[in-house]
């Protein structure tokens, strides 16, 4: 990993940057969420995405992966504009673990991950002996092999979210969104998850874009940090040379103190006592 | 992967199996084929099953020849036909609207097909031709209808179905309308048309329903694999490069085709399309929309139920609809208890 520093031309320079959205407009229906907003992905980090509720964060995701068309600019992937690639090439490229997903009835997890290897088959390509070994290996990597039977219903929250990010491994794509992969998991398995994307990006070499809510999670897993408030970026870069006590309060409107995390020193978020909090507030009022 | 096979030639190409779906298939096709064969031999002449295979083989003799040819085997095989294309249109529907409701009859397509039909009879005191043709208008229009409104970037299973439900409540009432304008004629006919029948059903009505399955069936097929990933969400079908909403329209298109022509072909046959997809399902334990099950399935269920009607109340007696109609409503209330008791509704 090279220097990701907060100095946007820098980046744009040194790294070779396979996804990115440039100046786009992203709108549903007449509702404006972000206008003219510039973001790189870095080749091989793990980019997090972090900003307040509404901020934009889901639906910067949700462009960069196709789904929502932006209504000025355009998102390239490996220089060419997403939406004229062949869904399938797109599909082949760029992964995508959405917020919601319906396990089907009375499927299995190795049938569940096998859907993952859609966009490699074809209607007489249908199961080849490399998805049959995609399918074992992304089992295997995600902890869910001796799974492999049992339905998915039957399983625990952080089961289930294991086995679809298996499913999202089974499509091999060195690009990988994830959109809150931690939501509704207890603290155990939210480490866990991440714990398993951090592994994806290092021993894989995956480049991983992920939009998460805890701050003090996104300092400690990404490489590069990109904050977001009323659909623009504040700042990008490395979480240790970015996520000051000003720049919390600048894009959440919260009073804290940076401290260096204990355990692996990078940034740790830390808010102020209520009663600080009030004081500040009186005085803003006096 | 228990029941999952997959064959694989050298060439690099293959194919996947699920073993007991594919026993299934099997099965169902010779149930439907024996109960043919069965319902052939069966009516006022009545012909024991080997004379009747040795006739369409082109053996047996002529008087024979001419009740099974020309008299019983269309209409069989236009009860094989309908049944097969409501199954697989019900299957469409339910799997595009991700409920086990949205089937045509919920839908208000057959209610559809019905103004089509009464507005020829009651109005126009049509032809058996005419009628077929106003049938099958009615029921691609409330089918266009449906999708426009239920359109809003995309179609989604809650709104089909709520959409569907409505335009079903009002098609309902002018259906009311019109049978309160047709006299006792038209009146007793109109009824006869609107439970289901497929008595005097000739090499008319076979050949354009055969000509649209060839076509539709394949193509379904084809894109059944995009479907099944639509089961999981649209968000994840697209990542996985699903055309999601191309996928969505031609197989909304092709199933609003397949039971339109058979609500034209045999009037509104009740709750085949709603149970045909359930029933497969539940034999196959497979997940995904069972679309080849569920054809066989239609077909099965179709011939079985004009047997029984047939053999219990005697020829052309009763309508096929009635039977489907209680086996149908029995089968659903079946559903609605154990599905309560698995605590899901």
């Amino acid at each position: 990993m090279s220097a990701a520093t907060g100095n946007g031309m820098d980046n744009q320079r040194s790294i070779v940057n396979r996804l990115s959205a440039e100046d786009v407009t992203l709108a549903y229906d007449q509702r404006v969420i972000a206008e003219h907003l510039s973001v790189q992905i870095p080749d091989h980090s793990f980019t997090v995405i972090v900003g307040p509720n509404a901020c934009g964060k889901s639906t910067l995701l949700r462009a960069l992966s196709r789904m929502l068309r932006p209504s000025q600019g355009r998102v390239l992937l490996d220089g060419e504009v997403i939406q004229s690639m062949p869904a399938k090439q797109v599909a082949r490229t760029l992964g995508l673990l959405p917020q919601s997903s319906i396990a089907p009835d009375g499927i299995t997890v190795a049938d569940l991950v096998g859907r993952g290897r859609y966009p490699h088959q074809g209607l007489l390509r249908q199961w080849s002996a490399e998805d049959e070994r995609v399918v074992r290996e992304s089992m295997r990597q995600t902890g869910v092999a001796e799974l492999a039977d049992r339905y998915v219903d039957e399983l625990s929250g952080g089961q289930r979210q294991r086995v679809w990010i298996a499913m999202a491994l089974a499509q091999q794509t060195p690009l990988l969104l994830l959109d809150e992969p931690t939501t509704y998991l207890d603290i155990q398995h939210q480490i866990d998850v991440l714990d398993l994307c951090a592994d994806l990006h290092e021993e894989q070499g995956r480049t991983l874009v992920a939009v998460l809510h805890d701050l003090n999670h996104a300092a400690r897993y990404a490489t590069h940090l990109i904050a977001l408030r009323d659909g623009r970026v504040i700042a990008e870069g490395a979480p240790k040379d970015i996520v000051t006590a000003e720049l919390v309060e600048e894009v959440f409107g919260l009073r804290c103190q940076v401290i260096d995390d204990p355990e692996t020193g990078t940034p740790l978020v830390v808010p102020a006592a209520r009663t600080a909090r009030a004081r500040v507030a009186a005085d803003k009022a006096s | 992967m228990k029941s999952n096979r997959a064959v694989r030639t050298p060439g690099g190409l293959s194919v996947r199996v699920d073993v007991r779906t594919l026993i299934v298939v099997v099965l169902l096709l010779l149930v439907a084929l024996a109960a043919s064969v069965v319902l052939i031999g069966t009516g006022d002449f009545p012909i024991p099953a080997g004379d009747v295979l040795k006739t369409l083989f082109g053996g047996g003799d002529p008087g024979q020849g001419f009740i099974v040819r020309e008299l019983r085997l269309p209409r069989v095989l236009v009860g094989l036909l309908v049944g097969a294309s409501l199954g697989l249109g019900g299957a469409l529907f339910q799997a595009i609207s991700r409920n086990p409701l949205g089937s045509p009859d919920v839908l208000g397509l057959g209610q559809g097909a019905t103004a089509g039909a009464l507005i020829m009879i009651v109005l126009f005191s049509g032809s058996t031709a005419q009628v077929t043709f106003g049938a099958l208008v009615g029921g691609l229009v409330t089918g266009l209808g449906i999708y426009v409104l239920a359109w809003k970037r995309g179609v989604h299973g809650y709104r089909l179905v709520l959409v569907g439900i409505g335009v079903s409540a009002i098609v309902t009432a002018v259906n009311g309308y019109l049978m309160t304008r047709a006299d006792i004629v038209d009146a007793s006919r109109a009824v006869v048309w609107m439970t289901g029948s497929l008595n005097g059903r000739d090499w008319a009505q076979v050949w354009p329903l055969l000509i649209l399955c060839a076509v539709l069936v394949p193509l379904c097929l084809a894109n059944g694999r995009g479907l099944r990933m639509l089961e999981m969400g649209d968000d994840i079908s697209y990542a996985l490069g699903v055309r999601v909403e191309r996928v969505r329209m031609l197989l909304l298109v092709a199933a609003v085709l397949l039971t339109a022509s058979a609500t034209a072909a045999a009037g509104p046959v009740a709750f085949v399309a709603l149970t045909a997809p359930q029933l497969a399902r539940r034999l196959t334990r497979a997940p995904g929309p069972n679309l080849l099950p569920s054809l066989c399935m239609g077909a099965a269920l179709l011939v079985t139920a004009d047997w029984i009607s047939q053999r219990t109340f005697g020829a052309d007696q009763l309508p096929v609809g009635v039977v489907t109609g209680v086996l149908g409503g029995v089968y659903l209330l079946w559903l609605l208890v154990t599905e309560r008791k698995a605590g899901r509704i």
